[in-house]
């Protein structure tokens, strides 16, 4: 089993946006719903492996800065060409504060 | 001056991404997030405007050609008419394509759709098209888009000011497309997923073409070919005069959208017809800042950028000058001068690609 990685404090992120993650040797994004959730992504947008900390959070979708392909940061669902694949999703828990993730 | 080769298949697409060129890291101006997120932030109140006023006025225009048909009152309104079809139509599918200029998706895939069908260009092939101009902007080889090569091909590009070049290329382009197959440089940049779509839209435009042309044999009449099919031709010249200076005698191979796209300031009625393309180089840096934010982008970060051109007039004197030392056969093109609050990006790379004047 992968352990939580503490990942950063639950302010950190603005409602309604994301920040990026590095851990491992890899990129990853975390989001703040406008309900108050956490969700964590892939960081790099399947289509040209743009970051996408830059993107726009609307409700519940990510949009690349760069070609403007849109997934659904809660099931990585690719939803608007230019992408085609899927971004990967990881486990998230907020404990104290703290928004915890579960990467590989 | 060097032969180049603009093709999708040539060697100079393979020299780019050998030289790092392809999918490269552009440079950016620095905006705080905060203003960043305030800019990109979508709405459907302009674009909803916006539509309704070029629908009701082409509405208005064709409406009015028609009563007064075939006299030569009507000539203005088919005029009028034309440029909202064969011009307007350009920007439409830009920004919609882009998925910024409403809020709600589904209205930017319907406008999209039909300013697609209005400028001939397959919705489906042209996305995939103006993402790769998006990430190789004027790499030559590497960049579908790239309107005036070197050296520039005169008779081409004035055809097109009344559309006979793009057009005839799409509407041959749909035949095939309509038949199942690709071109061969569109098949470089369309997943082969997507291959089904670029054909059923084909396909959709070609009974749609047969209808008009049916309705005007049956009866007897230019007018369904007045308003389907022909606007695209007698009203393409505004958008070819735009679309000419975004990126028109500037550099190519370079990696900052400064060195090598135009921001143009323009009269209001050219700025609605464009739907504010005029800003280019703001709209290559943050291509997720909808069309009417980009004023205030530019006003944001113009300290960071060349000067701009004043008016369209301006931009063509500098401009054809820079064409007509190109079509005589010199290696010349102009580099745009950063302002000294700028910051330089990648002196290395670009002092390589652009030979000192």
């Amino acid at each position: 089993m992968t352990d939580w990685i503490d990942a950063c404090a639950t302010e950190d992120i603005e409602e309604e946006d994301l920040i990026r993650f590095d851990h491992g040797g890899r990129t990853y994004a975390i989001y703040r719903s406008p309900d108050d959730d956490y969700f964590c992504t892939d960081g790099l947008c399947t289509h040209e492996k743009v970051h996408l900390e830059d993107g726009l959070v609307m409700d519940y979708t990510i949009e690349c800065p760069k070609h403007n392909g849109r997934f659904d940061y809660r099931t990585g669902e690719a939803l608007r060409a230019p992408v085609c694949v899927n971004l990967g999703t990881y486990p998230v828990k907020v404990e104290g504060g703290r928004v915890f993730v579960q990467v590989a | 001056m060097p032969d180049f080769d603009y093709s999708l298949l040539g060697a100079d697409g393979k020299h780019a991404v050998d030289r790092g060129l392809a999918a490269a890291e552009w440079y950016h101006s620095e905006i705080p997030r905060k203003d960043m997120k305030a800019l990109m932030r979508r709405s459907d109140q302009p674009a909803l405007r916006d539509t309704l006023i070029l629908f009701g006025a082409m509405a208005l225009c064709a409406g009015l050609g028609i009563a007064l048909y075939p006299g030569w009152a009507s000539v203005p309104f088919w005029l009028a008419y034309g440029v909202m079809y064969g011009s307007a139509m350009d920007s439409r599918w830009h920004e919609c394509g882009h998925g910024t200029a409403f809020k709600t998706d589904r209205y930017n895939d319907i406008v999209y759709h039909i300013a697609s069908f209005c400028i001939v260009r397959n919705p489906v092939t042209w996305r995939w098209s103006h993402a790769r101009h998006h990430t190789d902007t004027i790499i030559v080889g590497r960049d579908p888009e790239i309107a005036l090569m070197r050296p520039p091909d005169a008779v081409r590009v004035g055809l097109n000011f009344i559309g006979l070049t793009d057009a005839w290329a799409g509407w041959k382009r749909m035949i095939l497309n309509a038949s199942g197959k690709l071109d061969a440089q569109e098949a470089t940049y369309i997943p082969q997923t997507e291959v089904s779509k670029v054909v059923r839209v084909a396909r959709v435009w070609v009974a749609i073409y047969a209808a008009t042309l049916a309705a005007a044999v049956m009866w007897q009449s230019w007018i369904p070919l007045l308003l389907i099919g022909l606007p695209r031709l007698f009203g393409a010249w505004h958008h070819v005069m735009t679309g000419l200076l975004q990126h028109g005698g500037l550099a190519e191979n370079v990696v900052d959208h400064r060195l090598n796209c135009r921001t143009v300031y323009m009269n209001r009625i050219s700025r609605f017809i464009y739907w504010n393309m005029n800003y280019h180089v703001e709209h290559h840096m943050f291509p997720m800042v909808p069309y009417h934010r980009l004023p205030e982008l530019h006003a944001l970060i113009k300290d960071d950028l060349p000067a701009p051109n004043r008016s369209i007039a301006e931009a063509y004197a500098e401009m054809l000058p820079v064409l007509w030392r190109q079509l005589r056969g010199e290696d010349f093109f102009l580099r745009r001068v950063l302002p000294d609050t700028a910051k330089p990006y990648k002196d290395d790379l670009h002092g390589a690609a652009l030979p000192a004047e």
